[in-house]
């Protein structure tokens, strides 16, 4: 039993949290495919923007003797969600408009998205340094032990509270998504323009306000990402190393352009990874004396070693392209 | 005074000119019909006045008014509207989805428009929560001229209405536009049909290598017997 809430824990809560984020990061990516037709490399370095940021507000805010029920991080998060969506728009409006306006190929917009990556990263180094920092600095983290009400369950299950917050913004994200896209005059020009574009400019769609609207999506789900995952974990200056791939892979197997793929690839890759380096002999446990001696269970079985983990989306990646390159909600063929 | 008057239109693609030029002037409340060979640059010169291809030389007046090479998204809001050939539909929105996309631009209550639409392309309304791209190629035709109609245009260009569609729905899209044209709507279209076309047309142009051949009455260019020879086979 104990064994099971371990699998509870390692694989269904830590899927569930790196899901959740990927999925944030992968609305961004998708959405701004869609619209603009590149991949947005720089998009995990926003998501490290965003994590800088609420991390700065949050001091400020700490240091003007604020203190909430909720961390600090998360009530700091909004404004840094308002400002990272700023910084886009004005990162659109400096780099890639006046290349969409010349009329340049995609690859020339996926150039540019590398160099505003890589001028993003040094920004954050230049301003947070180079190592890594906890947002809990003033607070501590609350930790949630949930006793299963089973006699044979003497573990508890264990989630943090940025974690709880998490899914419960990743849920309201997705409803939220859902109503704009479906119900609103400009999310649904959104996925008219997403659709075709030139039919959008003819019928009269605003489409310099449908890319605005893009990028303050996307910048503000990858600041909400970011600094979830920093809360969770720490905030690293090199983030998006990690989360640039999964994301893109999550992007990719949901279906690229399919808002409500990107949420369902992001879960996907998240569970594989958990699912892929979770070390399988522990479920064997229970049922160690029954295996027959000769059969010699290793102590390890996971399928990969943790520091490996970033193989999974790569791999997922590489077989969603070979097998079904439109990705599961029939994305457009890259 | 006409409510569209392009002259001496210059235009093409990379430098190499299709339309060399041409003129196509059309009364308020009219039918403009434009026929003629492959390549004689028909879609060209709708492309041109409509903003989606540069014009090099030469002037698009509409009621009076200079839009040679405005954007098309500016003419949406000076009462054009333009169903393309192709593409002419949001394939992933629902039929409704795509006449309220017609309506993006109008910020007043549009439902009775919509209602309008339904009442002219009668199969639609049944199947209105229905992606477009499920839709039968009339049916898309119908969606696609429903919302090019959402902003109660003043000029509405077709190109080529019918391409690709059954005889018995042909007549069917005729019929609707002499319905939308009886309503006050110029409209002004290029069409493979030539024949049917000149029937519905107050006016007709002949296209040919980029200039105009011919310009008439429909029933003029159907009578005149050099028209019929070369250009509605005989």
């Amino acid at each position: 039993m104990n064994e099971f809430i371990f699998f509870l824990n390692k694989v269904v809560i830590d899927g569930v949290v790196i899901g959740g984020i990927y999925a944030l990061g992968a609305i961004g990516v998708t959405l701004i495919f869609g619209i603009l037709r590149f991949a947005h490399f720089a998009h995990g370095d926003m998501m490290t923007l965003g994590a800088g940021l609420s991390l700065a507000i949050a001091v400020v805010l700490s240091q003007a003797g604020l203190s909430t029920p909720l961390p600090l991080g998360f009530v700091a998060m909004p404004i840094a969600m308002a400002l990272t969506a700023a910084l886009a728009v004005g990162i659109d409006r400096i780099v890639y408009k006046p290349l969409r306006e010349a009329g340049v190929r995609p690859v020339v917009l996926v150039m540019a998205s590398v160099g505003v990556m890589l001028m993003v990263q040094g920004l954050v180094r230049f301003f947070a340094g180079s190592r890594m920092r906890s947002f809990y600095f003033s607070e501590h983290k609350n930790i949630f032990r949930i006793h299963l009400p089973f006699i044979a369950a003497r573990k508890p299950l264990v989630i943090t509270e940025p974690q709880i917050l998490l899914i419960v913004l990743t849920v309201a994200v997705v409803i939220a998504l859902h109503i704009f896209l479906t119900r609103t005059r400009d999310g649904k020009a959104m996925r008219a323009m997403s659709d075709n574009a030139d039919l959008a400019r003819v019928t009269g769609i605003d489409t310099a306000r449908v890319v605005r609207l893009t990028w303050i999506i996307g910048g503000a789900l990858a600041c909400a990402g970011g600094t979830m995952l920093s809360l969770d974990v720490t905030f690293k200056p090199d983030l998006s190393f990690n989360i640039l791939l999964p994301i893109f892979a999550a992007a990719i197997v949901g279906g690229i352009g399919k808002p409500y793929g990107a949420v369902a690839g992001g879960f996907l890759v998240g569970f594989s990874e958990t699912l892929a380096v979770f070390n399988w002999s522990i479920l064997l446990r229970p049922v160690k004396d029954y295996v027959p001696h000769w059969l010699h269970v290793p102590a390890n079985l996971s399928l990969i070693p943790t520091e490996y983990k970033i193989t999974v989306p790569f791999f997922i990646l590489i077989v969603v392209l070979i097998w079904r390159p439109t990705g599961i909600f029939k994305g457009r063929v890259i | 005074m006409s409510l569209l008057c392009a002259r001496n239109i210059h235009a093409g693609y990379g430098g190499i000119n299709i339309l060399n030029g041409v003129d196509i002037t059309l009364d308020a409340s009219k039918i403009g019909v434009v026929i003629g060979p492959n390549g004689a640059g028909k879609s060209t010169i709708l492309k041109a006045i409509f903003g989606l291809l540069k014009v090099g030389e030469g002037s698009v007046f509409l009621d009076g008014e200079d839009i040679t090479n405005e954007a098309p998204e500016r003419l949406v809001h000076r009462g054009l509207s333009f169903v393309p050939q192709e593409h002419n539909v949001f394939l992933t929105l629902s039929v409704q989805e795509n006449l309220e996309m017609g309506a993006f631009i109008r910020r007043d209550d549009y439902s009775a428009r919509i209602e309008y639409v339904y009442d002219i392309f009668k199969p639609l309304k049944a199947k209105r929560n229905q992606p477009a791209g499920e839709l039968s190629g009339g049916e898309r035709q119908m969606v696609a001229t429903g919302r090019a109609l959402m902003t109660e245009p003043s000029l509405l260009i077709l190109d080529e209405p019918t391409a690709g569609l059954s005889p018995l729905f042909m007549s069917g899209i005729f019929n609707r536009i002499l319905d939308i044209n009886t309503a006050g709507v110029t409209i002004l279209m290029v069409e493979q049909n030539a024949k049917q076309a000149l029937n519905i047309a107050h006016k007709g142009f002949v296209l040919a290598s980029g200039t105009n051949r011919f310009v008439g009455s429909g029933r003029a260019l159907l009578d005149n017997p050099e028209v019929a020879c070369c250009f509605l086979g005989g």
